[in-house]
């Protein structure tokens, strides 16, 4: 027992030391005071090269911390006590952010980039006149389909999911904005629906995708389609993309009769104090060279026209996450529902999902 | 004196009761009161029982908490019965426990490397002869790997109560004259259906509302109350139904406590 005491206490000991002296350090390398930016980002999503570029460009020193969802960065952001300078909310997030008085607006004065941005992605229905956002990434929901075991060209429509070729060969994305979108737009309706009867008679459109259905499940899609697990799946392209760069035999579709395209967005919370910082970041982020790099690395696709210029041919052609113009034009932005809409998407959701 | 000295020992229990277990409850009863308007209502109520989808789902989890129950039971109870013959039974107790160290996500993503298509489980059935099948997302798999975290949580409390056992009682027994079954059955099972009932409450209940393993070893084919829960708290922020379906698992707890308790404090001892 004695030992036991001693060997927690000295491990206790050896964790305090560790934090303290790594706490030193931090605070040596960081000392220039005000000249900081603290990032609030999404895991991964940054070019780290970049924020050593900026560091010697600018002499501003990046703080970045992560989340995994915009829920648990809005809860964040909202109980105070943090110094966020920008955060990337995606589309949706950003008009309840902006409802809740979240966000301060951006002063386009200071802004060096604006002309670079594809006008697509500028002006959209959360954010009209970008008063409080700049894009960031983009991206569409779409299938993946392994060649191992689909022919390729036979996937180009929502509708050929319920073929009865496809007997529980799909994998679901574990969401129900998303999902239930799918089933509005195969029957010609918009994603952003409010309509019960029209919802209702999505909902039995999905009940019927059911026996097709292998498992509905999150983040774990990636691993599963990598390793040929299933033939089919319905996610995100950037999701899409990490897959595909791990699996050679995998490819995206984005159907040409539509699907949802999400913005992720750099806005400036309520919590910021660096505002020098900001728009020097802004500026810097928004420059083509920059937002290549970034997009390079990240693997999603830019909003920056002029940096999508700058990609690589192969990058800058590829259809599956440069979609053509006839397909852009269909893809819908979600709209921020009221949460009695939210509510019953996500009841009739779930009634799907009990009837696996 | 000693009055006053009783009541500041009781403080911390009593400060840690108050704060970790009835505010947390009372908060969870609280809530269930409120729409998403934050206006006081009965309406979560009435609209998870009259809801087919909740009520299906609740049958659903009470269903597969049963089952996960019954086999982790049928399994459990023999392993702490021959754990406890063993010699080295410190040792094999040790064995028994090793798992619960290990984080419950590790295990489930150990078990997606046994079940997968070209997982090791396939591997073996190919080579037998009988061809890779689907093990992943069936109710089949989700109730394996259930049962097998579960597991440790069932025999420590019948190899407890095994230990507690008075080995006077067995010898009476086989003098007597009962043969061994006799033994088992009039002596030894009723004498450590505590542990039993303490091992049914330890594994029941958390199985009610098992939404993790549903989602990645389930595939979100087996829908249980959690799933319903998580996905009031964390998409629809719905909190008031998600704390109506708390508290109706909460009543399944005290349900299942009560079925499972000690029937002696009911008045039934007659000495």
């Amino acid at each position: 027992m004695k030992r036991l005491i001693s060997l927690i206490i000295s491990l206790l000991a050896i964790c305090g030391l560790l934090a303290f002296s790594s706490h030193q350090l931090q605070a040596s390398s960081g000392s220039t005071g005000s000249k900081v930016l603290n990032l609030y980002n999404w895991g991964d999503y940054i070019d780290p090269h970049l924020l050593t570029k900026f560091q010697q460009e600018t002499g501003y020193h990046v703080n970045v911390e992560t989340f995994d969802s915009n829920e648990a960065m809005y809860t964040k952001i909202n109980q105070g006590g943090t110094h966020y300078d920008l955060a990337i909310p995606s589309e949706y997030m950003v008009a309840k952010m902006k409802r809740a008085h979240l966000l301060q607006p951006l002063d386009h004065h200071r802004l060096t980039g604006l002309h670079n941005y594809d006008q697509q992605f500028l002006h959209q229905s959360f954010d009209p006149h970008n008063r409080y956002s700049l894009p960031y990434f983009w991206g569409t929901l779409g299938i993946i389909y392994n060649d191992k075991f689909i022919q390729p060209g036979t996937i180009r429509h929502w509708n050929d999911l319920w073929s009865v070729k496809y007997r529980d060969k799909i994998m679901l994305i574990d969401s129900a904005r998303d999902i239930m979108g799918m089933a509005l737009v195969s029957q010609g309706q918009s994603m952003n629906t409010t309509n019960p009867t029209t919802l209702r008679a999505a909902e039995q459109k999905l009940t019927r995708l059911a026996p097709n259905v292998k498992a509905t499940v999150a983040d774990e899609i990636k691993m599963y389609m990598t390793q040929n697990e299933a033939p089919l799946a319905v996610d995100w392209s950037g999701e899409a993309a990490e897959m595909l760069a791990n699996n050679s035999h995998l490819h995206y579709v984005v159907p040409s009769e539509g699907s949802n395209l999400w913005i992720d967005n750099l806005v400036i919370p309520k919590t910021a104090q660096h505002y020098n910082a900001i728009y020097a970041f802004l500026n810097f982020m928004s420059e083509p060279q920059n937002a290549a790099q970034n997009a390079e690395y990240v693997g999603y696709a830019t909003p920056n026209r002029a940096a999508k210029a700058l990609l690589p041919a192969a990058d800058r052609h590829d259809q599956q996450f440069y979609p053509p113009a006839a397909t852009l034009r269909r893809l819908e932005v979600y709209r921020d529902l009221s949460p009695a809409k939210v509510e019953l998407y996500n009841d009739l959701y779930l009634e799907f999902k009990m009837h696996h | 004196m000693t009055k006053r000295r009783t009541w500041t020992y009781f403080l911390p229990y009593g400060l840690w009761l108050a704060l970790f277990v009835i505010a947390p409850v009372a908060l969870i009863v609280y809530q269930s009161f409120f729409d998403l308007g934050h206006h006081f209502t009965f309406s979560n109520y009435s609209t998870y029982f009259q809801s087919a989808t909740y009520l299906k789902m609740t049958a659903n989890s009470v269903w597969y908490a049963f089952l996960i129950t019954l086999f982790t039971g049928l399994i459990s109870y023999p392993t702490a019965y021959f754990i406890h013959q063993l010699k080295h039974r410190q040792f094999w107790l040790l064995l028994v426990i090793l798992p619960t160290w290990i984080n419950i996500l590790l295990k489930a993503y150990a078990f997606i490397g046994i079940f997968s298509q070209a997982g090791l489980a396939n591997q073996f059935l190919t080579f037998i002869g009988i061809g890779p099948q689907q093990i992943l997302f069936t109710n089949a798999s989700f109730i394996f790997v259930a049962t097998y975290i579960q597991i440790p949580f069932m025999i420590l409390p019948i190899y407890n109560a095994l230990d507690d056992l008075n080995p006077a009682f067995v010898n009476a027994s086989r003098d007597l004259g009962a043969s061994n079954w006799q033994t088992f059955r009039h002596v030894i099972f009723p004498l450590t259906l505590p542990g039993v009932k303490a091992g049914v409450q330890a594994v029941f209940i958390p199985s009610l509302s098992l939404f993790m393993l549903t989602r990645l070893i389930g595939g979100n084919k087996v829908i249980t109350l959690g799933t319903a829960i998580e996905e009031h708290f964390l998409t629809t922020m719905n909190w008031g139904m998600g704390s109506t379906i708390g508290v109706v698992l909460i009543i399944a707890m005290i349900i299942v406590m009560l079925l499972t308790g000690d029937q002696k404090s009911k008045g039934g001892t007659p000495r």
